[in-house]
């Protein structure tokens, strides 16, 4: 699959349910549940996605080719579908994560957060 | 737990249920399963539930959303396709939304009337012929003797000059018994009604005011109660004003009076002046109300042998008598509306069911890779949805372009708004009834192609579709033409009567002529002499205006008044109105037939010396000298008529004053020098006519100025010219007309884009077999022959039905035809004409894709 920084930059920013579900794929391939859980351990609790909310999320990512269903592991729940990330996932979670990091920056240098010890 | 999260599951759209639905059930339980406790449980399953509901939600939308950009995108890729089918929805709901709005204020609307349907009007009816006014003496005792009614009361159209305002106005009213308003039961927005306290009574000098008159005159101040107004010199006391919702007895009513009832003027009982209304007796029918009416009249007859002889009675619903001339006008109206819908679905079915053929291999296509047919059908839905909500909102737009076209149809006795406002409920049925065309025709037989055999349309390829349908196409088809041949039909026929009617030669000259108003106050003016200076110097002043030749007064314009109705008497005659000896009667003033260009036949007409000291003469019309001394020389000739002696000195000719279509009673004219004072009040001369040598509206100032004058108080009201008179005498004909044959424009329109589309779509479908004829040796010619063939027989299958149902139509309004043939050759060859002509036309296009098929095409393949 090919695409272009215009393709990555027409997606952001994202919104944060769906960078949340970006950054729980980082690692490796999961199936739904475990996404939930990721998140929930993450955010000490903050955020708990809903099934519903999750679902769509995927859906949605799915049609955009952020992510792409995997193999399931042998032996595991037959229910369970696992999700990764594509190569296009990833560059557009990196270009989140970029953004983010700018951000961080230009708020430091006005002086809306301590500099760092 | 499993079934509550079945329930939540079914919130999804289907597509997505089935790619998500048993792992997120897995999902749910295991969550549920962690929560633990009851309470914990609860929190989940509420937690579940919101997200779910957002989720779903969302996830509808993201379908939706494709949905529409997919179905945009197709329309974009088939625009003849589309914007036809907008077109055609939106004339459908537009012509039937605009069209049974008005028939809906007209026919079947109550009167804003408290019980409308118990309110009738009571007309003497001399010899069987039903409507003539009632006399006041025979009011009185239908009153006292009937025992059908609660209440049997009387009105008078009356007019007023006002002077107080900016300026001095004519105002339009009427007169009533005392206990009318209290009948009709309208309570007033504020102050009282007149009050049903007796004859000759209480509420003389006291005016109950209209809302429009409330606000145009007083500002709309609700402390107008007590307030002093000035009627004809007379100070009149506001004692109530009506709520905008009360129009009687017409629209144009602006105040009502007592009615004066001394008994002098009541006493004639062949003056027949009294408009009578009564209300029905709880339970009382019309039927039982007609028989105890009859009862009256011939108690009546046999009491008054003379004034009564002949006189019946007859009860007409209110309802009915103020929307008769328009019901069958309208109920037409109505089935030419129903046509275009009819058609206009036709058309749609024809439309969505050919597109649903060429697009029986993409379905296919995205059935076999696995769309599910929810999903196919949840596209089509929307798409056709789409197209017939956006179809509605043009006509919505169309009905209310329409509306005031429309609007002249509504006859102006009718108590209501000028303009009816377009009915939420029928523009809600017509879009349903569309939008159920679309979906049954461009959904279903959509979905079956698809799911039937996927693998075999494939095979197909973008020909095929079966027999089936295109028999039902065509069925279609010939439908759209013959209703469009009976709509057609109908407008030419109405079109031709117009013509008739208005060929009809009115009497008088009406180019060139201006006419006005100026009602002259009473008793003030009751005095001859007074009221001659006043015609003599308007007169001399107008004519002195450059470009007028000559001005005169005349009691009533023709056409605008048709009553005015005295019997003839002849030596030796008793004195009673019989059916066949009545004339109309007009004073005037000299010069009257040469400003209304009625040409002297005999004799002189109205002459400057005719004056109150010289012997009484008259001016006769050619049907009354035919009438009253057929074969005798009618100058000389004496009879009584309008109280007097008179003695013929004139002939001129006849004038339709009842208007172009109604049968006028003979005329005579008296010379307005000869009036009696505080006598005949009503035929004192008011209205002003100008003979032009230019065009007449240009001299209007001109002539306000000389009548401001000579009198800066007198108000100046109808300024018209006689052509606009006669105009407005065909006013709702031409509207009619008008209306019917834009229908038929339509109809006719929508009939040649079917025939057209479906042979378009023929010639598509059979461009291989013509590439095969082609490539085998016939020529084009031969081809050519097919495709028409088959166009004309379609017209033909139409038209033959069409021309029967059109004919029948013709024969129901017959009555509206004015004499003409229902069925005029004329018409109905140029419609069939017509007919031929749009199916070459719809023929042309297909035809020349047909013979240029280039024969080795074909057998490439697709």
């Amino acid at each position: 699959m090919t695409f272009t920084d215009d393709d990555i930059a027409a997606l952001l920013p994202l919104p944060p349910a769906t960078f949340h579900i970006l950054m729980a794929l980082a690692p490796g391939d999961r199936h739904g549940y475990a996404i939930i859980l990721d998140v929930e351990a993450r955010t000490g609790g903050e955020i708990r996605l809903s099934a519903g909310t999750l679902y769509r999320a995927i859906h949605r990512l799915l049609e955009q080719g952020l992510l792409a269903e995997r193999r399931r592991p042998a032996g595991d729940d037959e229910r369970r579908r696992y999700y990764g990330l594509t190569p296009f996932g990833l560059a557009v979670a990196r270009a989140e994560t970029a953004r983010l990091a700018q951000m961080l920056r230009m708020a430091r240098k006005q002086g809306l957060l301590p500099e760092r010890a | 737990m499993r079934f509550a999260i079945d329930l939540l599951l079914r919130l999804y759209p289907a597509s997505f249920r089935r790619e998500y639905g048993d792992e997120m059930r897995a999902l749910y339980l295991q969550r549920l399963a962690a929560a633990g406790s009851a309470a914990g449980r609860f929190a989940v399953f509420t937690e579940e539930l919101m997200g779910t509901c957002a989720g779903a939600a969302a996830a509808h939308g993201d379908i939706l959303r494709h949905d529409v950009r997919a179905a945009v995108r197709a329309f974009a890729h088939a625009p003849g396709f589309a914007f036809t089918a907008v077109a055609v929805t939106a004339i459908g709901i537009g012509a039937n939304a605009a069209a049974f709005s008005v028939a809906d204020v007209v026919l079947i609307r109550p009167l804003p009337f408290a019980r409308p349907n118990e309110l009738v009007r009571l007309w003497e009816a001399p010899n069987g012929a039903a409507g003539l006014e009632a006399s006041p003496p025979n009011w009185r005792d239908w009153r006292a003797m009937s025992t059908s009614f609660t209440a049997v009361e009387a009105f008078h159209a009356w007019d007023v000059n006002v002077v107080g305002g900016s300026e001095p106005q004519r105002l339009e009213g009427a007169v009533v018994t005392p206990g009318l308003m209290a009948m009709l039961g309208v309570p007033p927005a504020l102050g009282r009604t007149l009050m049903p306290t007796g004859p000759a009574d209480g509420d003389v000098g006291a005016i109950v005011i209209a809302d429009d008159l409330w606000r145009t005159m007083f500002g709309a101040d609700s402390g107008v109660i007590g307030h002093v107004i000035q009627l004809d010199g007379a100070p009149h006391t506001v004692i109530g004003v009506m709520p905008p919702t009360f129009r009687f007895p017409d629209r144009d009513a602006q105040f009502w009076l007592a009615m004066p009832v001394a008994e002098q003027q009541i006493a004639d009982r062949t003056d027949n002046w009294f408009d009578v209304i009564a209300r029905l007796k709880p339970g009382v029918s019309i039927g039982q109300a007609s028989a105890d009416m009859r009862r009256v009249g011939a108690q009546l007859e046999a009491a008054y042998p003379q004034e009564n002889r002949n006189v019946g009675v007859v009860v007409r619903s209110l309802r009915d008598e103020m929307s008769r001339e328009s019901r069958l006008l309208l109920l037409g109206l109505c089935g030419a509306a129903l046509c275009v819908l009819l058609i206009a679905c036709a058309n749609l079915t024809s439309l969505l069911l050919a597109r649903s053929l060429t697009r029986r291999r993409e379905l296919a296509v995205r059935a076999a890779l696995g769309a599910g047919w929810e999903r196919l059908a949840r596209q089509l839905v929307t798409e056709t949805v789409l197209l017939t909500g956006i179809g509605g909102a043009a006509g919505v737009g169309i009905a209310y372009a329409g509306l005031p076209l429309l609007a002249r149809l509504v006859p102006l006795a009718l108590p209501v708004a000028d303009v009816p406002a377009i009915d939420g409920r029928i523009l809600v049925f017509t879009m349903i009834a569309t939008v159920l065309t679309g979906l049954g025709v461009g959904v279903v037989p959509a979905l079956r192609a698809s799911s039937e055999a996927p693998v075999s349309a494939l095979r197909e390829g973008t020909r095929g579709g079966g027999g089936r349908r295109q028999r039902l196409r065509s069925a279609l088809v010939v439908t759209e033409v013959a209703a469009s041949v009976v709509l057609l039909a109908s407008a030419g026929l109405l079109l031709r009567a117009l013509a008739r009617v208005q060929a009809v030669d009115p009497g008088f000259r009406a180019d060139h002529a201006l006419t006005m108003r100026t009602a002259l106050p009473r008793p003030e003016f009751d005095v001859a002499a007074r009221r001659q200076r006043f015609y003599d110097d308007v007169i001399a002043g107008v004519e002195a205006v450059p470009g007028v030749q000559r001005a005169a007064y005349i009691s009533f314009l023709p056409m605008v008044m048709g009553g005015g109705i005295w019997p003839v008497v002849r030596a030796g005659e008793p004195a009673v109105r019989t059916p066949g000896n009545t004339a109309s009667l007009r004073y005037a003033t000299p010069h009257i037939f040469d400003a209304l260009g009625v040409p002297v036949i005999k004799g002189r007409g109205i002459d400057a010396a005719d004056d109150a000291t010289r012997p009484l003469v008259a001016v006769v019309s050619e049907s009354f000298v035919k009438r009253f001394s057929p074969g005798a020389d009618p100058i000389g000739m004496r009879f009584s008529f309008g109280l007097a002696e008179r003695t013929i000195v004139g002939v001129v000719r006849d004038v339709k004053t009842r208007g172009l279509e109604r049968e006028s009673e003979p005329q005579v004219y008296l010379p307005a020098a000869q009036q009696p004072d505080s006598a005949l009040v009503g035929y004192q001369p008011k209205d002003l006519v100008i003979r032009t040598t230019v065009p007449p509206a240009s001299v209007t100032d001109a002539v306000r100025a000389v009548i401001g004058r000579i009198a800066p108080r007198q108000p100046v009201s109808a300024v018209q010219t006689l052509d606009a008179i006669v105009a407005s005498n065909t006013a709702s004909r031409t509207a009619q007309v008008r209306v019917l044959g834009a229908f038929a424009a339509i109809a006719f329109l929508l009939a040649a884009i079917g025939i057209h589309g479906l042979l378009a779509y023929t010639v598509s479908q059979r461009a291989h077999e013509f590439g095969v004829r082609m490539a085998l040796g016939a020529r084009q010619g031969e081809v050519v022959r097919l495709v028409l063939r088959h166009g004309s027989s379609l017209a033909a299958a139409g038209v033959v039905p069409g021309v029967a149902v059109a004919w029948a139509a013709g024969r129901w309004m017959q009555s509206l035809l004015f004499g003409l043939n229902p069925a005029d050759a004329g018409t109905f060859g140029a419609v069939v004409a017509l007919c031929v002509v749009m199916t070459l036309v719809g023929c042309l296009a297909p035809v020349l894709r047909a013979v240029r098929v280039p024969p080795a095409s074909v057998f490439r393949g697709d």
